[in-house]
């Protein structure tokens, strides 16, 4: 018996590319047809991924088109409804006037250093949480209460003891990324497969190492899930603290211009956080895929 | 069939182990339930170098004994002791296959094998070990593949080849085979026995299947309730069978008829042989 599957090793070594023929050579004994089909099913991937986006922009071009068409035809007035064009101009406008790439950047600068910041302690208390029954009894309770506190009472106080400055900003960020992200770790790593750990256990790993080697990459991909799900929240807390205090930025930017009855710039504030909360999404999105691909 | 290439100067010698009046009870479904005891008053010498297999019926307490000897499990009451020195807790101079391959999906089978091996070994050192092993195991060819790349048959043989890894000189296995095809599985009985050539450890396996006992082991054991006892009393061992013949034994041979008619009637399975029961 041990013979014949020698015989069968060296019918795979005779082909050329060896991991390809091993599948077929495994399917062609009825062990595994998943060698097989899981190969298709990424050539498949591939040739409908282009189709996937494409579709995806068909719906936000519909959007302008109505838009553009319910402006033109005067449906709305325009002092309800500034067209595409004029919300372009405006753009343009605050660009020669040197403020959109600053208030552009000093948005996405916090966003970034809150969601770091957040995102960094929500994985450090999650992973205390979910692998120590005594943290967890010490701390769950109070991080309960803490998460139910809406995100906006915080605002008061912020302003009270760190004053209407960078660090209250991005300090209401932190709060709203790092919920997320310690609620996704805490879970999966107490739900981590037993017999993976007892495995570990067995073979000799110590409690660090067993957190390094089986622990955190089986929990990888619930990992970059609260990021996604944290960077979203960012966003959301971004505009809450520029739209109470600040001087600069995108939720500046959308409370200043309708105050002024600058329509026009509100639409153009909104359309800038879509575009950016969505590159941002994708970006994590590809971070995502590629782990996703290594881990699992 | 081809001869395992031996694999010099790194395994273990083989190791006795000695079981005396182990006892282990679980905690009832509810705090209600008085404790459910699985095992009472097993005592078992193994030889080093002996195959030994353990059989019964599902629930009989196998894998708990198991993983008494592995030290997952630690018994309430009697001792556990490899060559001569009590267990304390898991021991290195053991290696555990579980019933599941339990392979890391992230890691190549490669990198699989290489978790078997003892901690600071060097680099170099791991490599060639894990080469041989893979070798041994016939997966030199899936060395780079991921676990849910290869057939379950490969999974398990990197399973063992994982616990080869470190050179144990008491090898465990739970149930190695139980979830394969009836081919592969002879196929793998076949390269256990090989590998028992190759790198001559004390083998303790779980099975279901008085077959596979047979064909393997030096002597089965056959665990069980006692009768008239209730079944939350505890397994005890009914039985030690010593199988007569060397290995490789003949699948076909007749006069394992009657060992394997008293088996299965241990296990409470009718077989229409005339056979007196114990």
């Amino acid at each position: 018996m041990a013979e014949n599957a020698q015989k069968h090793d060296l019918a795979a070594d005779s082909t050329t590319e060896s991991a390809a023929s091993l599948v077929q050579y495994v399917s062609g004994y009825g062990y595994s047809a998943a060698g097989t089909a899981l190969s298709q099913r990424r050539r498949g991937a591939i040739h409908s991924k282009r189709w996937v986006i494409a579709l995806g922009f068909v719906v936000p071009v519909l959007l302008l088109g109505g838009w553009q068409f319910i402006s033109a035809t005067g449906l709305v007035p325009a002092y309800r409804l500034p067209s595409p064009t004029s919300v372009w101009l405006a753009g343009i406008d605050l660009a020669a006037r040197g403020q959109l790439g600053p208030y552009v950047g000093i948005s996405v600068q916090r966003v970034l250093i809150g969601f770091v910041a957040g995102a960094g302690i929500g994985l450090v208390i999650g992973s205390l949480v979910g692998l120590s029954r005594v943290a967890s009894a010490f701390l769950v309770p109070t991080i309960g209460a803490f998460r139910a506190v809406p995100s906006l009472a915080w605002v008061p106080l912020l302003i009270l003891y760190l004053g209407i400055n960078e660090d209250s900003k991005v300090t209401l960020i932190a709060i709203g990324a790092l919920f997320p992200v310690y609620t996704t770790v805490a879970g999966a790593l107490r739900h981590v497969d037993p017999h993976l750990v007892e495995l570990g256990r067995a073979y000799g790993l110590g409690r660090l190492q067993l957190l390094r080697q089986v622990q955190l990459p089986a929990v990888v991909p619930s990992i970059v899930s609260g990021l996604r799900l944290a960077l979203a929240q960012s966003w959301l807390f971004l505009v809450a603290a520029e739209l109470i205090a600040a001087s600069m930025g995108l939720g500046f930017l959308l409370s200043d211009s309708a105050n002024n009855g600058r329509l026009d710039r509100t639409f153009l504030a909104i359309v800038l956080l879509a575009v950016l909360g969505k590159t941002t999404d994708a970006l994590i999105g590809l971070l995502e895929m590629h782990l996703l691909k290594r881990w699992t | 069939m081809t001869s395992a290439t031996a694999i010099p100067g790194r395994s273990a010698p083989a190791l006795s182990v000695s079981l005396v009046d182990v006892e282990r009870s679980f905690a009832g479904a509810t705090s209600k339930d008085p404790p459910r005891r699985v095992l009472r008053d097993v005592s078992l010498e193994i030889t080093p170098g002996e195959i030994v297999a353990l059989i019964g019926a599902s629930g009989s307490g196998k894998s708990t004994l198991l993983r008494q000897v592995g030290g997952l499990d630690v018994p309430d009451r009697g001792s556990v002791r490899i060559d001569g020195s009590a267990l304390t807790g898991i021991d290195q101079r053991s290696a555990i296959a579980f019933q599941e391959p339990r392979l890391l999906p992230w890691r190549s089978i490669e990198a699989n094998v290489d978790l078997g091996l003892p901690k600071g070994t060097p680099r170099g050192e791991r490599r060639d070990r894990v080469a041989e092993l893979l070798e041994l195991v016939q997966l030199t060819d899936a060395a780079s593949l991921r676990p849910r790349q290869v057939s379950g048959g490969m999974a398990q043989r990197a399973s063992l080849a994982r616990a080869l890894a470190r050179g144990p000189g008491v090898l465990l296995l739970d149930e190695p085979f139980g979830a394969l095809d009836a081919l592969t599985r002879l196929t793998m009985q076949d390269l256990l026995l090989d590998i028992h050539a190759a790198e001559p450890a004390t083998i303790l396996f779980v099975t279901h299947d008085v077959e596979e006992a047979l064909y393997l082991a030096d002597r089965v054991v056959l665990l069980g309730v006692e009768s008239g006892y209730a079944s939350n009393s505890g397994a005890v061992i009914r039985s030690v069978i010593t199988v007569p013949g060397t290995r490789p034994r003949d699948r076909g041979d007749s006069s394992l008829a009657h060992l394997r008619a008293e088996l299965l009637e241990g296990l409470g399975v009718s077989t229409h042989h005339p056979v007196h029961t114990f």
